[in-house]
């Protein structure tokens, strides 16, 4: 294996950190927007997995394994997750936009909850592990001593286009100067002609559909899937995002590749580190910089 | 005429002892019930500790089985890896209270570790690094081999009974009610109502943020330690995120800041817990409808969901029993 910053390391650091890239950006988003932590949101990814699980096996009969059945797969994987997202801020969190912050985080804590049990719960489902099919058949490169699959490429690719394609919709579209007006003031926004209501749905369908594509990514590199998948790489993404400096989209991806990165270099040192580490970095980055690597400091308003 | 007045909640809390323990005596109420209701019991204990924290400090934990972990641990690692207590020794009885408070005070060291942090986090933060701090905690038990890794603390002695259950829980409430009913109580009731507004009338507010983190995992620690030996096991899966989430659970649907609340929903919920568990094996065994004990949960994440949508302030919103309130002197 070598040593614990070896460039095999790196490599499988930045194909996890491509996954939770994805996971932390609709993080970041929403809570740029609506200022929650969607707690429900690895779950998100795990909807999404499991979308992708079930649309292998429906098109599987049409397509063999190969860059058109995953094309398809990805698709119905980004839907599942998009309509679940814009399904439970339409039902759980809108009705809350107006009330304390803490009401909604804790509906977040109950969205969470139902999605896993109700996954584990319904038969077809069921609460135990599942293989991931292979959607694309494995290939093994061997370059400069380090061992590269096609999945790798496919992650990082996913993960690039979809994140060049968010760029571009947020930073040379009406649609995406809509969201950062909104992220900036609801309100001065909503006088300004903006409907508000459907730029945080369009968030929510963004961010779910990001998530789902992590969830299909997630099941093709670490092949088993099960309902309660998303609540560590959720959390994982989470800290990502904090680490970036929450409600930055840059600073998402950032620390999503770094905590990719340090994660698998400290499981390589020691699992129980490879375990926590995530949580020290949380703790390290609150303590020492609450606001992040590119985040705003804000001050208490009178 | 005044003290009979003031002993009103222990009068009402022994009655409830005489009732409980009259009923197991004649054989109405099985060891099966008693159990659940030591459980109950234990889970008052978690609620109203946590009340303390989340609803009358205003500051958010998610992380309060972790707290109660440690108390399992220490004191489940005291009375059996170290001291071998026996059931049977009448001073090893006394070696168990002090296991007991010795876990709630280690717990209580790591309710300030963690409050330290909340000087500078408020809300959501704050909630993500107390569930942190659940899972690093359950990370390192899993983690030791001394006691026991994942297999979890085995062999415990059932020093918890009834009578010690009730005699802490009852604490538990007095103390926490006593002192959410003192001038420190309602600088914790400032805070959460407008920190910023209560730090230039002059509350020290990172103390009183600090000491609701403290008191609430000292208690914590407690109910851990008095759960571990009552089920005679400590296992890291018992003090994990889901097991924090179903006593904010009961604090919520109680209602955030009444300890009267939280004293009805722990009770409710618990029943509540094994009722649907009942009912659950019976529809698979019996009528053969295939369904698991996952179903608790969905309907548990169904109620806080419709709790938090219809009924933000829970069940009892801010009110108290009248048991539970301290009456001013007159004059």
């Amino acid at each position: 294996m070598g040593s614990i910053f070896s460039p095999q390391q790196i490599v499988n650091g930045l194909q996890l950190g491509a996954i939770y890239a994805l996971i932390a950006l609709g993080y970041t988003m929403v809570y740029g927007i609506v200022r929650l932590i969607n707690f429900a949101h690895g779950d998100f990814f795990m909807v999404g997995a499991y979308a992708a699980f079930g649309s292998f096996f429906m098109f599987n009969f049409l397509l063999p394994p190969g860059n058109g059945l995953a094309f398809i797969v990805l698709i119905l994987a980004m839907a599942a997750g998009a309509a679940i997202a814009v399904i439970t801020d339409y039902f759980a969190y809108k009705p809350l936009r107006y009330k304390p912050k803490l009401s909604s985080l804790v509906t977040a804590i109950g969205v969470s909850m139902l999605l896993e049990y109700a996954f584990s719960a319904i038969p077809v489902i069921g609460p135990s592990p599942r293989g991931f099919p292979e959607v694309l058949p494995k290939q093994m490169f061997h370059f400069a001593q380090v061992d590269i699959s096609n999945y790798v490429i496919v992650d990082l690719a996913v993960a690039g286009v979809l994140m060049i394609g968010l760029t571009f919709l947020i930073q040379r579209t009406a649609l995406g100067r809509a969201m950062r007006a909104v992220s900036q003031d609801k309100d001065a926004a909503k006088l300004m002609g903006i409907n508000v209501d459907r730029i945080i749905s369009l968030t929510f369908l963004i961010g779910g559909a990001f998530a789902g594509a992590a969830g299909l990514l997630a099941g093709l590199t670490y092949p088993r899937i099960q309902p309660y998948m998303g609540i560590l790489p959720g959390l994982k993404a989470f800290i990502a995002a904090v680490l970036g400096g929450i409600g930055s989209i840059p600073g998402a991806v950032l620390g999503a590749f770094i905590m990719g990165i340090a994660e698998t270099c400290a499981t390589a040192y020691n699992s129980l580190l490879g375990e926590g580490i995530a949580f020290v970095i949380l703790i390290v980055v609150l303590l020492l910089r609450p606001s992040g690597i590119f985040g705003e400091k804000t001050a208490d308003k009178i | 005429m005044g003290t009979l007045k003031k002993m009103k909640l222990v009068l009402a809390a022994l009655t409830f002892y005489a009732v409980v323990q009259v009923l197991n005596l004649a054989g109405i109420l099985n060891g099966y019930f008693m159990v659940i209701i030591n459980r109950s019991l234990i889970a008052v204990i978690f609620a109203v500790s946590l009340n303390l924290i989340n609803g009358i400090t205003g500051q958010f934990s998610l992380g309060h089985m972790g707290f109660a972990a440690v108390g399992a641990y220490v004191s489940g690692t005291l009375t059996t890896l170290f001291f071998h207590l026996n059931l049977n020794h009448p001073f090893d009885n006394l070696g168990f209270l002090a296991a007991i408070l010795l876990g709630g005070l280690m717990a209580s060291l790591a309710g300030f570790l963690i409050g330290f942090p909340s000087l500078r986090l408020k809300g959501d933060y704050l909630a993500i690094v107390t569930l942190g701090f659940g899972e690093i905690i359950r990370t390192i038990l899993n983690n030791i081999s001394y006691v026991g890794g994942p297999r979890g603390l085995l062999g415990i002695p059932k020093f918890s009974n009834f009578t010690v259950i009730f005699l802490f829980a009852l604490a538990t409430i007095v103390l926490i009610r006593n002192l959410v009913q003192s001038s420190i109580g309602r600088s914790m009731l400032s805070i959460r109502e407008n920190e910023l507004a209560s730090e230039l009338v002059g509350v020290d507010t990172t103390r009183y943020k600090v000491l609701g983190f403290v008191v609430g995992a000292f208690f914590a620690g407690i109910g851990g330690g008095l759960l571990a030996h009552l089920l005679q096991i400590a296992h890291p899966t018992q003090y994990g995120f889901y097991a924090s989430a179903l006593i904010l659970i009961m604090v919520y649907v109680g209602g955030i800041g009444s300890l009267t609340g939280s004293i009805i929903a722990a009770f409710s919920l618990t029943f509540l817990t094994e009722g649907l568990r009942v009912g659950i094996d019976w529809l698979r065994d019996t009528v053969g409808v295939p369904i698991g004990t996952e179903w608790t949960m969905v309907i548990y994440a169904v109620l806080l969901i419709l709790i938090m949508l219809f009924k933000t302030e829970g069940l009892m919103g801010m009110r108290e029993a009248k048991i539970l309130i301290i009456k001013e002197k007159e004059g």
